[in-house]
């Protein structure tokens, strides 16, 4: 027995080895980087010079409305993907026929098979003046502005994050035990309330996980505000890309990143507390 | 050179070339008696060495080059053709990165590991990168086609710091604006003309680069300071020109032709090389030389420190010396050649161009950027915050 208990703790640890490894080097010892670049300074030709001030921590006010834009767009840009996402994940497990499922589902994946760059860059073209507005001037609306609004920019989110909201809602409803709303129905409930009672709590871990992913992307999103919102509807993600790629202020630019990942862990662990606690009563209520 | 042409040796006529060119364009003449009657044959012939491989697909005559080269440059800024017709020629694949400022390209080349083998900095830049050690000084010898004194010293300039050439000029230019005509009537002339149009009737409508150089000048020069201005309180003003116009304009971005053309933008800061492409497709493009100051830059061709292929690297700029090869890239970009003899093969039509040589008097006022508005600090953070206020 002793034996197999010492095998078995050098295999566990063996396995463990390599992701343990990926943890340590690709993201504990690069958000260390990260927290000591925060107090540095900018050394003269840009880029990092050591140093210990709370200079940059300081400066943080000069990107307020960076961060108010991310914390606005990013959750109404998760919320209206659910609203979207959730009848279609609904329709796919619940509603089509079983033979036109798999094309269905793989049609959702497909636009991943093409950059995320790329499709954005195409909505350029649909949302730009020569795209939608003119269409839209042909039955008599003119002067519509679409591109390069916040509009755009979620009309790109829910496009680009879709497909990470369908599939754990189409997860969750997949389970979910058809008698129960055949009971539900028996019971006399209406198609209404047995959505409401049956079908919307069973498929809850499935939204918070969608949520959940969704969110977390869109608060680092730059590419989808840089494309669709011209530069002017400018996210967090844009401040750091600006302040690494244009004027080199790497210490600053770690000091934004740690508030961002501060701001994301209390988010997080909010968000994550509200759904366990709803969860576990209804857990042990089914179960 | 001779030409390949025994019976003629005076070089061909810009007139003459042009013909040649459309009729084998046009398929009506082979491609051999193409390079055959306009020298080209032979001009190629000195950079690879041996004539027979133009024609064998893959050339031996370059000797073992590899398969890959990292080239970063500008959008909008080669003819696919010569890119093609040297991967064609060298079995040399070239990756193009394009990138919308020269700070974002110093960014890259100081965080290190780029990977890139040829890129193309501005005048203002090279300074910079000599002292950060960032670029390696040019073997000239391997670069045969470059031709220095064909090359006007003004415009090639600061390809040499301390003595030594770290590049080749690629092309020269002015920064202006363009304004669609069609939808701004006013004829704005200046940088002032520029941001109160923005502001004014245009409003909604107006794109600024998404780079300091360029949209920080601007905005200087409508102030009435220079357009390289360090001066603290002058970018305060003109941080706060800046900013007051945001609300009014369409995009901060560097790729501005597809906002001119879809005419969802009306006005934008302008190289005068798209000027020139928008131009030629939509008549009512104006390209503008503001009476009140601008840029006036070179762009070369430079090899990183680091360049992971090296021959692949000088055999690409020896390729993109070539003056028929600087020509056929004027022709689809509409940027001038520093080069003399690339001049001489452009159709009068382009070598008479006002936008792409101004005359003297409109270039008075422009002003090449000045290396310290790179690294400037106060600058990249007036930029910066202009972009998130």
């Amino acid at each position: 027995m002793r034996e197999d208990g010492k095998t078995n703790f050098w295999l566990t640890a063996a396995l463990l080895a390599p992701t343990s490894m990926w943890f340590l080097f690709m993201l504990i010892l690069p958000l260390i980087v990260i927290l000591v670049f925060s107090f540095g300074e900018r050394a003269a030709v840009g880029g990092y010079a050591a140093g210990f001030t709370l200079e940059q921590y300081a400066n943080l006010p000069s990107r307020l409305k960076a961060f108010q834009n991310t914390m606005v767009i990013a959750p109404v840009g998760t919320l209206l993907s659910l609203l979207v996402a959730y009848p279609l994940a609904y329709y796919l497990a619940l509603r089509v026929n079983r033979r036109y499922k798999l094309i269905l589902l793989v049609l959702v994946i497909v636009p991943f098979w093409t950059s995320l760059l790329v499709r954005t860059y195409a909505w350029i073209f649909i949302l730009g003046g020569r795209g939608i507005p003119t269409l839209l001037e042909f039955i008599g609306i003119e002067g519509v502005r679409l591109i390069n609004t916040p509009g755009a920019v979620l009309v790109g989110i829910v496009y680009g994050y879709l497909p990470l909201m369908v599939f754990p809602i189409f997860v969750s409803l997949e389970k979910l035990d058809k008698t129960l709303l055949e009971a539900s129905s028996d019971l006399g409930g209406s198609p209404l309330k047995t959505f409401m009672q049956i079908t919307l709590p069973l498929s809850t871990p499935g939204i918070a996980t969608g949520c959940m992913l969704v969110f977390i992307l869109l608060m680092g999103e730059f590419l989808i505000p840089a494309f669709l919102g011209g530069g002017k509807v400018f996210f967090i993600g844009n401040a750091l890309v600006d302040l690494f790629l244009q004027s080199r202020n790497w210490p600053f630019g770690a000091a934004v990143s740690v508030t961002l990942v501060v701001i994301m862990l209390i988010t997080v662990t909010l968000y994550m507390r509200l759904i366990m606690r709803g969860k576990t009563g209804r857990d042990e209520s089914l179960m | 050179m001779s030409k390949g042409n025994d019976d003629n040796n005076k070089p061909i006529t810009a007139k003459k070339f042009m013909k040649e060119l459309h009729r084998y364009q046009k398929g009506s003449v082979t491609r051999r008696h193409f390079l055959g009657v306009t020298g080209l044959g032979a001009a190629m012939a000195i950079m690879g060495t041996a004539v027979p491989s133009l024609w064998s697909g893959r050339a031996n005559a370059f000797g073992d080059l590899g398969d890959r080269l990292v080239f970063s440059t500008w959008p909008n800024y080669h003819n696919q053709t010569n890119l093609d017709e040297f991967t064609e020629m060298t079995g040399v694949n070239i990756q193009v990165n394009a990138f919308g400022s020269n700070e974002e390209m110093l960014a890259k080349l100081q965080a290190g590991g780029t990977g890139w083998d040829v890129f193309v900095p501005t005048n203002y830049t090279i300074s910079n990168y000599v002292e950060l050690d960032l670029i390696q000084e040019l073997d000239l010898s391997r670069l045969p086609n470059y031709d220095a004194a064909a090359n006007n010293p003004k415009f090639a300039g600061p390809a040499t710091v301390n003595g030594k050439v770290y590049c080749v000029p690629k092309n020269w230019g002015t920064t202006g604006f363009v304004v669609n005509t069609k939808k701004i009537k006013s004829g704005p002339r200046s940088w002032k003309d520029f941001f109160d149009v923005t502001m004014g009737k245009g409003s909604g409508h107006t794109i600024v680069h998404d780079y300091q150089l360029t949209t920080i000048g601007g905005a200087l020069c409508a102030l009435g300071y220079s357009f390289n201005s360090v001066d603290a309180k002058e970018l305060a003003e003109a941080e706060a020109l800046l900013i007051k116009s945001k609300p009014h304009l369409f995009a901060i971005t560097s790729d501005y032709q597809p906002g001119m053309r879809s005419g969802d933008a009306w006005m934008s800061i302008c190289w005068n090389g798209d000027g020139t492409q928008l131009n030629n497709d939509l008549p009512e493009m104006a390209y503008v030389i503001a009476t009140d100051g601008g840029e006036i830059w070179t762009d070369f061709y430079a090899i990183p420190k680091d360049a992971p292929h090296l021959d692949a690297a000088y055999a690409f700029i020896n390729f993109m010396q070539d003056p028929y090869v600087q020509a056929r890239e004027a022709a689809v970009h509409g940027y001038a050649p520093a080069d003399s003899r690339a001049i001489a093969l452009q159709p009068d039509s382009l070598g008479n161009d006002p936008i792409l040589h101004p005359a003297a008097n409109l270039m008075n006022g422009l002003e090449f950027g000045a290396a310290v508005t790179l690294t400037d600090p106060i600058r990249a953070e007036v930029m910066a915050r202009f972009k998130s206020a």
